[in-house]
């Protein structure tokens, strides 16, 4: 495949690195990312995925905008409201770039859908805003060998880590099982400053781009911290668990489960 | 200066300004094999500075750079680096 002049220009600065040149841009333009959620973290990585040029960006989400959104999901707007929210940045994403196809799923993600959905992409991007749907997400590329970029949302507070299963650790080497629903902030505590989705879910983009390219070190067996009143990112070691009820050496969860608790969604 | 290099492949980028001088001459040299070499026309003389340099910086190696007429610059380069 030869660029375009329209191509040239656009990813310009993109092909002017030695990390990534005119190969890696091909690489971009050829990928294919599942982004689990079109929320707070999934409008930002999307939007990075398509400005770069990722050729195939699936997105499942299950909800409408709603006003409440626009504070900090920054692909939807206000004319949108009430329109789902896979269609409103299906919309964005390939207004910014027409090399990019949004493949926009409305419906909820399951233990008996997930599978067939991220068979065909190359890297999966958990954007989810509850603790079921982030160990389903877990579990299910651990199971089918998908690389995994999770990230997390909280007040002033981000987290991030890649999980490459066969190679380094998982979600449940981090913390086996989801907490207790008690544990979990009610709906009145779980607010978030609009921006720190941003930082997030740009950090999660950034590592989809390097492990396309098969450039420089992932979040692998690591997790990112991001405290924002701080102004600190901490990286804290987390070694693959050989007892780890999905990724060890005698798993004990070998098929998938949907987990429904009184989870409130952030 | 090196007279009797075999040059593989040339383009022509005059006209063009930063940085698709650089995008065409790198892309340029991305589909040439290890120890082949590029033959770079050019009317910009920021990017008869800058070309060499950056593709130094991207391990390739500066065989010549020439000034050939009032308004051109010739570059050759060879491929060293994958
Ligand atoms: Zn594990």
């Amino acid at each position: 495949m030869e660029f375009t002049e329209d191509q040239l220009q656009r990813y310009s600065r993109h092909i002017i690195l030695p990390e990534v040149g005119g190969k890696g841009q091909k690489k971009i333009l050829g990928a294919k990312v599942f982004i689990v959620g079109a929320g707070g973290l999934g409008c930002p990585v999307g939007y990075y995925l398509a400005a770069a040029g990722v050729g195939t960006i699936g997105m499942i989400d299950n909800d409408v905008v709603e006003l409440s959104n626009l504070q900090r999901q920054i692909a939807h707007n206000t004319s949108r409201i009430g329109v789902p929210k896979v269609e409103s940045v299906k919309t964005t994403f390939e207004s910014l770039n027409p090399d990019v196809k949004v493949i926009a799923l409305k419906e909820k993600i399951t233990k008996d859908n997930i599978k067939d959905l991220i068979r065909d992409y190359d890297v999966v991007v958990d954007g989810s805003d509850n603790f079921p749907t982030r160990y389903l997400v877990n579990d299910a590329c651990v199971m089918m060998r998908k690389p995994l970029v999770s990230g997390a949302i909280l007040k002033f507070e981000g987290q991030v880590t890649t999980i490459l299963p066969g190679e380094g650790h998982c979600y449940r080497c981090l913390f086996e099982e989801m907490p207790p629903a008690g544990l979990v902030p009610s709906c009145q505590e779980a607010g978030v400053i609009g921006a720190i989705p941003g930082v997030v879910g740009s950090l999660q983009a950034i590592e989809v781009f390097k492990l396309i390219l098969g450039k420089g070190e992932t979040l692998k067996n690591t997790l990112l911290i991001y405290d924002a009143l701080r102004t600190t990112f901490r990286r804290v070691k987390v070694p693959k668990n050989p007892d780890c009820p999905v990724c060890g050496d005698k798993p004990t969860i070998t098929e998938l489960r949907d987990y429904d608790a009184g989870y409130c969604r952030i | 200066m090196e007279e009797d290099v075999r040059v593989d492949k040339k383009i022509n980028i005059k006209g063009l300004v930063c940085p698709y001088t650089f995008v065409k001459s790198k892309l340029a040299v991305e589909d040439l094999e290890v120890g082949q070499v590029l033959e770079i026309l050019l009317d910009s003389e920021e990017a008869a500075r800058n070309i060499p340099k950056s593709m130094e910086d991207h391990g390739q190696k500066v065989l010549r750079l020439e000034k050939i007429n009032e308004t051109d610059w010739i570059i050759q380069v060879r491929k060293d680096k994958e």
